[in-house]
């Protein structure tokens, strides 16, 4: 059985079947109780489930992040939550030093399971600090995963796989997806961390891309395929643990790959795909890697400027034509 | 001073015993490093075992404790072995971590030492979240918190302890002031007096004790153990000490100044103790070498045990890592 609901809606549908089934499962977050987070992900949730599993905290994001993980590390399942991504720079000694390394540096006395929920992406005119797509910061600390969704249902799957996975799960929603609708599984609902997903079959090139972008990216094939070039589109839904796999095997099929991101370029998650198949895949190419990525500047907050900013449709036909 | 008079003999000598373990744990090791056997930071506790001995006196194995780079006396005064930590430090397989952590990542988990931690002042928010665990689970336990005068100026300790007042948490924050932050004064990086009259900013009791006396330690901790017990919510103790050495092995420490050196040395809890008991008529010269002796056997045996263990196996560092990044499933 499945039925229409938003993204934000998905997102609140995770958490309230995973707290009911799970007692140790808390949210903790500036707003998330009361009001229910500015955009909605957790209304509701505190009059269900009550004030400590629906935690509101002090505007501290570094005493939150901690929070969670020092109740993860005596078996707590905490989700933090952190609006922004953009946020997340205060708090940064507590996701790299501590949440990332202390199972390991413990030698697994304990787990850490831990969820944090934030929003990345630009698109709401929200300008240079509210607006960024950080994964590379995420993608580079190991003993964390991180993953993100393009579309509701796979966003319902993900985030409840996350909060049962025994890791830390940086779970990324992006704003713009927010109101969008799609058909979403009733009931406990989870999409593997570490699957990619086809989200377009196709045999002349290779999309790959993830979150707010794969939209683009769709929008793109179709209009290609319009004029005679299918393209196939590689949602990854998980950064780390990437599915390698799924990748190999579709450039085994087009011989051809684009990268396609809203994050910046230099340094981006882009470049570790694209440095993995010239290492190990490079035989599969008839054409050279391209990207298609955010330049190297900050996110303005100008309607036209940020139209720019952020990779469109156009951009990505483009980039596909000239790899063909 | 107070009397020793009402106290229990038993108690006495195990806060003792305690002291002088870690005391001896400490000398040993410095020995080790400088004779090539021990590599890495060391940070050692020698001049502040009354604050551990003290505090740890009044909590249960369901208690947690967070503690610091200079963590040896936490650990062991929270029931850590012996054995496993010399082992920690030697690098060898049969440390706590499977010697991926060393002196600065000490922890069990099953003794509720949620570990030291590298990054100054990291470990007292992740106090809160142990404090908040022991809340939701609704248990009476309690999260203690360890951290020097230096951390008190992290904004982690002032998040923490609004944190903590505001949802009303059983958490103890026990500052270690031996009055450097690293080379710097206290009084240099801040105009506070204390550091426990910052407590007033959150509303919540502070306290400024004689960190080189176990009983007044002792003493101070048990009255917040008992509030945070009894969901009368957090307290902050300074524990005003000394550190006899400099902030690690190597560091001879010029800024300190000689005479209060001396000052500091004649303070020193371990002897000072011991004269006390002695004087009350609480242990005689020799019970006071007994200890002393099977101390040194005890840390003589943990040596030989790190000694004679392996070294992990090189794959040991992918251990305890569920993932990797990008594997190949063929």
């Amino acid at each position: 059985m499945a039925k229409i609901i938003t993204y934000t809606q998905a997102i609140r549908e995770a958490q309230d079947i995973e707290m009911a089934r799970d007692s140790r499962v808390f949210i903790c977050g500036e707003d998330v109780g009361v009001y229910g987070t500015a955009f909605g992900q957790t209304v509701g949730l505190m009059a269900k489930y009550g004030p400590m599993r629906v935690l509101d905290t002090p505007l501290s994001e570094t005493a939150i992040t901690s929070l969670g993980v020092g109740a993860a590390a005596v078996g707590l399942r905490p989700i933090v939550v952190h609006d922004f991504m953009d946020f997340m720079g205060v708090c940064m000694d507590e996701v790299l030093n501590q949440a990332s390394k202390l199972a390991w540096m413990v030698g697994g006395q304990t787990r850490l399971s831990m969820v944090i929920r934030t929003q990345a992406g630009a698109g709401i005119n929200a300008a240079a600090q509210h607006s960024q797509s950080l994964e590379s910061f995420f993608t580079h600390m190991p003993g964390m995963k991180v993953v993100a969704s393009s579309n509701p249902a796979d966003m319902k799957g993900l985030l409840e796989s996350a909060i049962r996975d025994d890791n830390p799960v940086i779970v990324l929603e992006n704003k713009t997806l927010l109101g969008m609708e799609g058909e979403v599984p009733e009931g406990e609902y989870l999409v593997p961390i570490g699957k990619a997903n086809i989200a377009r079959e196709g045999s002349d090139v290779t999309i790959v891309s993830y979150g707010m972008m794969v939209n683009r990216c769709l929008a793109a094939a179709e209009t290609l395929a319009a004029e005679g070039i299918r393209a196939e589109v590689i949602d990854l839904r998980s950064l780390v643990p990437l599915d390698k796999d799924a990748i190999f095997e579709s450039i085994a099929k087009t011989n051809r790959l684009l990268i396609a991101h809203e994050a910046i370029g230099f340094s981006g998650y882009g470049a570790e795909i694209a440095a993995l198949v010239a290492e190990e895949a490079l035989d599969y190419l008839d054409a050279p890697i391209k990207r298609v990525t955010a330049p190297f500047t900050h996110c303005p907050f100008s309607p036209p400027l940020e139209n720019a900013f952020v990779p469109n449709e156009d951009k990505i036909i483009q980039a596909v034509k000239t790899l063909m | 001073m107070k009397s020793l008079k009402d106290e229990n003999r038993e108690e006495m000598l195990e806060l003792l015993r305690m002291m002088v373990r870690i005391r001896a744990f400490e000398e040993k090791a410095a020995r080790l490093f400088l004779d090539g056997k021990l590599i890495g930071f060391l940070h050692l506790y020698s001049g502040e075992e009354a604050v551990a001995t003290g505090v740890c006196a009044c909590l249960r194995e369901d208690d947690y404790i967070t503690s610091t780079h200079r963590g040896h006396g936490h650990c062991l005064a929270k029931g850590a072995d012996i054995n496993r930590m010399m082992a920690e430090l030697y690098g060898k397989a049969t440390g706590y971590s499977k010697d991926k952590g060393g002196s600065m990542h000490i922890a069990d988990i099953s003794k509720g030492i949620i570990g030291a931690n590298g990054i100054v002042g990291a470990g007292i928010p992740i106090a809160v979240g142990a404090g908040f665990a022991q809340k939701y689970r609704e248990t009476d336990g309690v999260a203690v918190t360890f951290f020097g005068d230096g951390a008190s100026n992290r904004g982690t300790f002032h998040e923490a302890l609004n944190m903590s007042a505001a949802l009303n948490l059983p958490v103890i924050f026990i500052c270690e002031n031996n009055q450097f932050g690293m080379s710097t004064p206290f009084a240099y990086h801040s105009k506070n007096k204390t550091i426990s009259q910052r407590a007033a900013a959150y509303d919540i009791p502070g306290v400024t004790v004689d960190g080189n006396d176990p009983i007044a330690v002792r003493d101070a901790a048990a009255i917040a153990v008992a509030r945070a017990r009894t969901g009368e919510g957090p307290t902050l103790i300074e524990c005003l000490t000394w550190r006899h050495y400099g902030h690690f092995v190597g560091d001879s420490a010029p800024y300190k100044k000689p005479e209060d050196q001396t000052i500091w040395r004649e303070k020193d809890p371990i002897p000072n103790f011991e004269k006390r008991l002695m004087k009350e008529g609480v242990a005689n010269a020799a019970e006071i070498d007994k200890i002393q002796a099977e101390t040194e056997e005890e840390i003589q045996a943990a040596v030989e045990f790190a000694e004679e263990s392996p070294y992990p196996e090189i794959d040991v560092m992918f251990e305890d890592l569920d993932f990797s990044p990008a594997d190949r499933k063929e």
